[in-house]
């Protein structure tokens, strides 16, 4: 563990992802005591500018800026993890029966699974978000729903080599029944990849909620980053940091999510580093 | 024979990165290579003698470096040479060729394009001199129908098909020096015994000074004129072949001398009055491939016909046979890791392929297998107490008393009982070995099988392992089935023994007839493969050291 900290504190992105990812937290779960109330709220004058009576200026309705990106964080993150640790066990399940037993199930579990990356994802969000009405919960299906079937691959083709392995016939002729071992044995040994993936597709969840959101798509309900790039699109040219923060914001916590993702990666595969 | 030395070391020295076990891989090492001999290099796992090979081509790995000492390679020293020096000196003077030939050959070119890449790029010969110096050399290395072969991937050719296209490969430009990286380490006896004679004839046929890198004393005896034995990064001994094997004066080679398993079976057979355990009849398992949904027939490969064999209990019953005879695919099949397509597998008159999950899961108690490699067969993220308690926990002991057995176990083993708290990548492989015998016992079986047990390890520490597998077998009253490709080691441990091949067993009896008496010829032919077979080991107390033999 020890190890894995040095080698994950020597990787100098991971470090200043790590960073901005840690502020971006701390705005969130700030959010309600920095700006409490509704940030739909109108507090001012409309297109008030950055720096000016509020730090970020205020919108065409006269609502702030700075709340919407405090509460927007709080959106961003729920959905991007919520959906991700559905989109992994989900993946981590098929792929690790499918890999685990092979044969017919394989195949079947396999084909289901390509079935959904013959979809082209976004649209295949869109569809989903649109069918099941915008809400905070069809997003998190919706996106999870796109985004497993990768996790899926992946798990099984470690799934089919660890299956092999001496020490998993060991288990096999202790007497291991066939869930401890896929869920005590094998799931262990293929964690890294599995953590490495997940922590990467939490910022591609981001990104597609944010899509969501700009295409009105968002829920109506709850405050967020693309839903604010969205409405301060038309006023581009008058207000342009009503597109310009939000904007800034999805692109550093994307931007420091992969640092991150990067530095797991290189922590805990250590071994592909040193060539 | 002329005495020219062609390659000369010189007190060389290659240091380690930082943190490695120890300063050096080699220091202080000195040797030199005639013209046309060989001189084997002999040495246990991280003794230095790959890299003594490797710094000899200039191609050790970026981690070490050579810091002092000299190569001398007809008056020029290779480790001070410039790099396009080198290019030309390599594969033109001086060869190489290594233990795995399917990854050392590139899958993409056909063998002639790769020959005819050495010769280009040493500016030689016109496309037709080129074509021709390949059929000759295909043909010198005894490959039929060389242009078939100048025109086939690696892919296409048998493992030792391969290697002899390697040596092809090296030899085709007549270098003065070929260095063999345990050539044949990858290969089976038989191939092995005609990779070493094709070495011997090419090298004495081109006046050749070969390097012969290897683990195996009985090479040694087999094709060397010179010896030397390292120990980590010393050379220990060094001299002719017939005093290092017969009289060697280092405690070390003496040691590893005496590790080496005789070919003469230890003892005779156990009077068989015991009950059979363990029988199987007409035991029948294919594989296929290809094949599928658009109706290419699938290949089918018989890997296990009609086998048959008893063994009784307390007994040891050896399976000897080269890789691909299906005697792994027999052990698979027993334990029920494979499903046979047909016979009977009985244990104490139950027949085990017919028990349904939860029934087989209770038989499973008596059978348990020790696994080749020791790195692969141990989970790296349970500790090793946890690893050996894992089987009594799943069969319903209670942790505190599964634990307890665990540090009883370790102690049998001859491990320390805090291993119990340390994970398996904190043992070396003999360590670990022990660990999974543990493992295994730790269910009290009464069958154990071995499939391959020792041959991923050292020479010492194989006769450490085998004298605890015999010590156990003693004390525990345990029945093995014991697979191996070594038949050395199949006379140190086998009351019967049943030889392979092609999914058949050819022949069956006890080892003393199979030894003294082989009737198959393909058994026959498999005694004659074992390298040195004609060398009698010296006994320990015969080899100490006479001061008069110095020189």
């Amino acid at each position: 563990m020890k190890e894995f900290a040095g080698r994950f504190l020597a990787h100098r992105g991971a470090v200043l992802g790590g960073t901005i990812l840690a502020l971006v937290l701390i705005l969130a779960l700030a959010a309600p005591v920095a700006f409490p109330g509704d940030p739909f709220q109108r507090v001012g004058e409309s297109f008030e500018q950055p720096l000016g009576p509020f730090l970020f200026g205020t919108d065409s309705l006269g609502r702030d800026v700075a709340a919407g990106v405090a509460h927007g964080a709080r959106t961003s993150l729920m959905i991007g993890l919520v959906a991700t640790v559905i989109a992994v066990v989900a993946g981590s399940a098929v792929g690790g029966f499918a890999g685990y037993y092979g044969g017919i199930l394989d195949d079947v579990l396999m084909r289901t699974t390509e079935f959904f990356q013959t979809i082209p994802t976004f649209v295949f969000a869109i569809v989903l978000v649109a069918v099941l009405s915008p809400s905070i919960g069809s997003i998190v299906v919706a996106i999870a729903t796109v985004t497993w079937p990768p996790v899926a691959r992946l798990v099984r083709g470690e799934f089919m080599a660890m299956r092999n392995r001496e020490f998993v016939q060991a288990c096999i002729i202790l007497g291991m029944r066939d869930t401890a071992i896929i869920f005590r044995e094998i799931l262990p040994n293929c964690l890294s990849p599995i953590i490495v993936t997940g922590s990467l597709m939490v910022a591609t969840a981001i990104l597609i909620e944010s899509a969501l959101a700009f295409l009105g798509l968002g829920d109506p309900n709850v405050m967020s980053w693309g839903f604010m790039i969205g409405s301060g699109r038309t006023f581009l040219r008058t207000a342009w940091w009503l597109c310009a923060i939000p904007g800034l914001a999805i692109l550093l916590t994307v931007l420091s999510i992969n640092l991150v993702g990067e530095g797991l990666n290189d922590a805990l595969n250590p071994r592909l580093r040193n060539r | 024979m002329e005495d020219e030395d062609v390659l000369r070391i010189r007190n060389l020295s290659v240091a380690l990165p930082i943190g490695a076990d120890r300063a050096h891989a080699i220091s202080d090492l000195s040797l030199d290579l005639r013209r046309s001999e060989i001189l084997c290099v002999v040495g246990e796992s991280g003794s230095g003698k790959s890299v003594t090979a490797l710094s000899t081509m200039g191609l050790l790995p970026r981690r070490l470096r050579a810091d002092s000492g000299q190569i001398l390679f007809k008056g020029e020293d290779l480790l001070r040479v410039p790099p396009v020096r080198m290019r030309g000196i390599r594969g033109h003077s001086i060869s190489m060729i290594f233990q795995d030939p399917m990854t050392a050959l590139n899958p993409l070119m056909t063998i002639g394009k790769q020959i005819a890449e050495v010769i280009a790029v040493h500016g030689g010969a016109s496309r037709a001199e080129r074509q021709r110096r390949i059929y000759a050399i295909l043909d010198d290395v005894r490959l039929p129908e060389p242009e078939r072969i100048a025109n086939a991937y690696p892919h296409e050719l048998s493992g030792g098909q391969r290697q002899r296209a390697m040596i092809a490969m090296a030899l085709v430009l007549e270098p003065a020096v070929l260095i063999a990286d345990e050539p044949t380490t990858a290969l089976d006896v038989t191939t092995q015994a005609q990779i070493l004679r094709l070495i011997q004839e090419l090298q004495a046929g081109h006046r050749t000074g070969v390097l012969f890198i290897t683990h195996d004393f009985g090479i040694v005896a087999e094709i060397a004129d010179r010896g030397a034995v390292m120990q980590n990064g010393l050379l220990v001994e060094f001299g002719d072949a017939e005093q290092v094997l017969n009289r060697p004066r280092h405690p070390y080679t003496r040691s590893l001398i005496a590790a080496v398993p005789t070919l003469a079976p230890n003892r005779c057979a156990r009077t068989a009055v015991a009950r059979e355990l363990l029988s199987v009849r007409g035991l029948e398992k294919s594989y296929s491939s290809g094949g599928g949904l658009f109706g290419r027939s699938a290949r089918v490969v018989r890997a296990v016909h009609e086998v048959d064999f008893t063994i009784r209990r307390g007994e040891t019953l050896g399976i000897v046979g080269e890789s691909g005879s299906g005697k792994t695919t027999v052990a698979r099949c027993i334990v029920r890791l494979l499903e046979a397509d047909s016979g009977r597998i009985e244990l104490d008159g139950t027949d085990l392929r017919a028990l349904g999950g939860a029934d087989m899961r209770r038989y499973r108690k008596r059978i348990q297998m020790i696994f080749q490699d020791p790195y692969a067969s141990l989970n790296p993220r349970l500790k090793v107490g946890r690893l050996i308690a894992q089987g009594p926990l799943i069969h319903g002991t209670s942790l505190d008393e599964a634990l307890e057995r665990a540090y009883r176990l370790l102690d049998l083993v001859g491990l320390d009982r805090r291993a119990a708290d340390r994970f398996p990548h904190e043992f070396s492989g003999g360590q670990r070995q022990r660990i999974g015998i543990a493992r295994a016992l730790a269910l009290e079986p009464e069958v154990l099988i071995a499939d391959e047990p020792v041959s991923s390890l050292d020479v010492s520490v194989q006769a450490q392992v085998l004298g605890l597998l015999a010590d156990i077998r003693e004390r525990f009253q345990l029945t093995m089935l014991f697979i191996t490709h070594d038949l050395r080691v199949a006379a140190q441990v086998a009351d019967r023994i049943a030889v392979m091949r092609e999914g058949l067993i050819v022949e069956y009896g006890p080892v003393e007839d199979i030894f003294g008496n082989p009737r198959h010829p393909y058994t026959r032919e498999l005694m004659d493969a074992v390298p040195g077979k004609d060398w009698a080991i010296p006994n320990a107390d015969d080899t100490v050291a006479r001061p008069s033999d110095g020189g």
